[in-house]
């Protein structure tokens, strides 16, 4: 199992005895990773695999070609990092992803130079833009020859600048086990994201010198952590004056491992709370303070109670366009508190009345004590100063809760499939999802109780995350159900790496939300172009092509099909009765469904669409009309 | 509002360290007017002034991204008041000996100076603000200037502070 070496392949349908291993935990057990290592020689590549193992990196994704060649020699002996041959330097990249956000560790991913780099650039872009922190080895021509438009030359250092964290070319061998520590340390502290470190061949190839620890030279490189105690009570000064607060809570809550503390804040200042899409799972979902999530298809409760709200209390958000909607008509009475890890997020679209720069879980810690320190009148006031907002987000809540409804053709419903794998698979699993409407399905209809149980593409919306993602998540926590909750789209865009789950024994399982088309661009054609569906149909329900089933068994894996609501259930279980090969359910769904609620782009939150035609802020107040709770407490009503 | 802010930046003396801070402003729309990078008082430390027009918020924001990069180690913005601003121009200009007594004399009045002469060319140096070396172009045009070379803004603050007196 700690071995390096290439396995047999399985046949597919026969699990072997390599294959029963291989899908055994990748938790090994803690092989001793050395502390101290004094000067001893080494070529540059040794270097590498030994700074990779001494900074406590367990697996690595990736595929070798010329210009990386050295480094896979020592890699191939190393019983402390586990190789996976990955089939595309996508899925690498995008494995380490799903590692990392599944793990909170830094994941790692290794191509060669020039094609192979490239490749690699959609990740590292995904990985920047949802903060993940991710360490990308690539190969580079030797150094004579960089400049010189060599045999698979990239500058890849130049192409990825601004997608990455930070980028560095190795030029000295001897520099090697520094470039490593920084990679990980700058990957993984402050803001995370994603780092390159480019090593030409002829860096691998040359003698130098190993020792270990080394020291890093970062004096430009300071992330500030702890929360300036003024900008805190500040805060707590705010939130005891609020009568409508939010807690807008949002990835780097899950990035700086603040869910436990936040429930303490939850219940101190008893504000409702909203999730954003990279930070489902945050906060419970089966906590009666959760609204759910905010923005462009999220819950009318949320979207309404950011607008309607007089205080924000933003944590590790960024106040992303798909969760404000038009900036100039968003939360328009709201004071804001913005806590963020992150000094340019703060004030970058929506200017904040407290700044407070510092780790989400330092600020929240510290928040909830200042709360704290009023005692429990101010408690109990702050509560029941908010008796008349909890009353109106209750009726909004129940007013229009997420809903759909089964497709009048008779056909299976998108919603239904994704609701019941949440259903089956519990809030222990993991689900990782592509992009599209499957995606938002899975943020709405998954209940998320825990962090890093949800694993997507928010900012860059990358098609094709999902099935390297899932694979990348189960290597890191094998002992958790994945599944991979994909669009007909999406996993025509990745899902070789299927053969990589099978061969390598990564039994991720994949519902396919089939409903022959690029559903969200379908949605978007059929509400604001006309119903004139120019090239979204994929021709997988009308010609089956690719039979999914076929394709999955092709791949290694075990295919099944499900086309009716009776037979859901027992084909979702009969998934997760498998757990010797990935498999890939074909849910042939209707292509008619659509992701309600519905802010359209470019137009303001208050013009939510509960359903087609239906704008709930704007109804008779009655009925839960958002505007009840303001007018009564400005005296208006 | 729209104004012409000058940075200086301490960065650490890396390859590529250029190309990341001028991508910052290009990627945000932002043309750089100026820009001077040279060594400081400290071995691997440079100091980049950077000089662009943009709207104060943005700019924060600019300020905010260039202080992520790790290889820069500290910003300031130098306002024209509470600083000294220089900038450096060499011109050559047409000059036979029938006017070389003009140029002359106009160099000596900016007081800038002769660098190089030819029997058809005399190429002066120059010191100042903006200002004074648009005003001795200006001087000096008539007579037809062959060639240009002017150096991005340099600043200092004025006083006994540093700039790099904090940064550790």
């Amino acid at each position: 199992m700690t071995t390096a070496r290439p396995r047999p392949a399985p046949r597919s349908g026969v699990p072997t005895e390599q294959q029963d291993q291989a899908a055994q935990p990748a938790t090994r057990p803690a092989a001793p990773r050395p502390a101290r290592v004094d000067p001893s020689p080494a070529t540059g590549a040794q270097s590498l695999v030994r700074s990779l193992e001494a900074v406590g990196c367990d697996v690595v994704f990736g595929i070798p070609g010329g210009a990386i060649l050295p480094a896979y020699d020592p890699l191939y002996d190393s019983t402390l990092v586990r190789h996976i041959l990955v089939r595309h330097e996508q899925g690498a990249g995008h494995a380490a992803t799903g590692y990392a956000q599944a793990t909170g560790r830094v994941g790692v991913c290794i191509a060669t130079s020039g094609p192979g780099a490239t490749n690699l650039v959609t990740p590292l872009a995904d990985a920047m833009l949802d903060s993940v922190p991710i360490v990308a080895i690539t190969g580079q021509v030797g150094r004579k020859l960089i400049g010189t438009d060599a045999f698979q030359e990239a500058d890849i250092c130049g192409i990825t600048l601004p997608i990455t964290k930070h980028n560095m070319l190795v030029t000295d061998p001897a520099d090697i086990p520094r470039a490593i520590t920084e990679a990980f340390h700058i990957a993984s502290t402050g803001r995370p994201g994603p780092v390159l470190v480019d090593l030409p061949k002829d860096v691998l190839q040359a003698q130098t010198t190993f020792s270990w620890p080394v020291e890093t030279r970062l004096p430009g490189y300071r992330p500030t952590t702890r929360p300036h105690s003024k900008q805190i009570r500040e805060a707590a000064r705010l939130i005891g004056e609020a009568r409508r607060p939010v807690l807008y809570v949002g990835g780097g809550v899950i990035k700086a491992e603040a869910s436990t503390e936040l429930l303490d804040l939850a219940d101190e200042t008893g504000a409702p709370v909203v999730t954003t899409l990279m930070a489902r799972g945050a906060f419970p979902d089966g906590h009666r303070q959760n609204l759910g999530m905010p923005g462009m298809h999220g819950t009318v409760a949320a979207v309404a109670a950011m607008q309607k709200s007089d205080l924000l209390i933003a944590l590790g958000a960024r106040f992303d366009d798909r969760v404000t909607g038009d900036l100039s008509t968003f939360a328009p009475e709201a004071k804001i508190v913005h806590a963020d890890v992150d000094p340019a997020e703060i004030g970058k679209n929506r200017p904040a009345d407290v700044p407070i720069v510092g780790d989400a879980r330092e600020v929240i810690i510290e928040l909830t004590s200042a709360l704290r320190a009023a005692g429990e009148d101010a408690r109990s006031g702050r509560h029941e100063q908010q008796r008349d907002w909890w009353d109106q987000l209750e009726r909004w809540r129940s007013t229009f809760p997420l809903g759909y409804d089964d497709p009048p053709d008779g056909t299976l419903s998108p919603e239904y499939v994704i609701e019941r794998i949440g259903a089956i698979a519990g809030p222990d699993a993991i689900y990782a999802a592509g992009v599209g409407q499957h995606q938002m399905w899975a943020a709405q209809f998954i209940r998320y109780e825990k962090p890093r149980t949800w694993l997507n593409s928010g900012g860059a919306g990358t098609m094709g995350y999902g099935v390297p993602a899932a694979m990348g998540a189960k290597v890191g926590r094998p002992d958790t159900t994945v599944w991979c909750i994909d669009g007909d789209g999406c996993f025509q865009m990745t899902n070789q790496e299927l053969a990589t789950c099978a061969i390598e024994g990564i039994p991720i399982k994949v519902a396919v939300i089939n409903n022959g088309n690029l559903g969200m661009v379908r949605q978007w054609q059929t509400l604001f172009y006309e119903e004139r569906y120019s090239n979204t149909e994929l021709g997988t329900h009308k010609h089956r092509v690719p039979d999914f089933v076929m394709l999955a068994e092709a791949l290694g894996c075990v295919g099944l099909r499900c086309g009716s609501k009776d037979d859901v259930d027992r084909v979702i279980a009969e998934a997760m009765a498998i757990d010797d090969r990935p498999v890939v359910i074909d849910f042939t769904v209707g292509a008619d469904a659509q992701v309600w609620p519905m802010v359209a782009a470019g137009t303001g939150n208050d013009q939510i669409m509960a359903a087609r035609d239906i704008r709930p802020l704007f109804d008779d107040p009655e009925a839960g009309g958002a505007d009840e709770v303001a007018n009564k407490e400005r005296g208006t009503a | 509002m729209t104004t012409t802010h000058t940075l200086s930046v301490l960065v650490e003396d890396k390859p590529g360290v250029l190309a990341r801070i001028s991508g910052l402003f290009s990627r945000r729309g932002y043309n750089i007017q100026s820009l001077a990078v040279g060594p400081t008082e400290e071995e691997g430390i440079s100091r980049m002034t950077i000089c662009v027009t943009v709207d104060d918020f943005p700019l924060e924001q600019v300020t905010k991204q260039l202080n992520k990069l790790v290889h820069v180690i500290k910003i300031v913005e130098l306002e024209p008041t509470t600083s000294v601003q220089r900038e450096l121009v060499m011109m050559k200009i047409r000059a036979d000996a029938s006017v070389r007594s003009q140029v002359l004399e106009v160099t000596q009045m900016f007081r800038a100076k002769v660098v190089d002469v030819a029997p058809e060319a005399v190429t002066v140096e120059a010191t100042g603000t903006e200002d004074k070396l648009n005003a001795l172009r200006r001087m000096l045009e008539p007579y037809g200037i062959r060639e240009i070379v002017q150096s991005g803004m340099v600043a200092l603050s004025r006083g006994p502070r540093s700039i790099a007196a904090h940064h550790r």
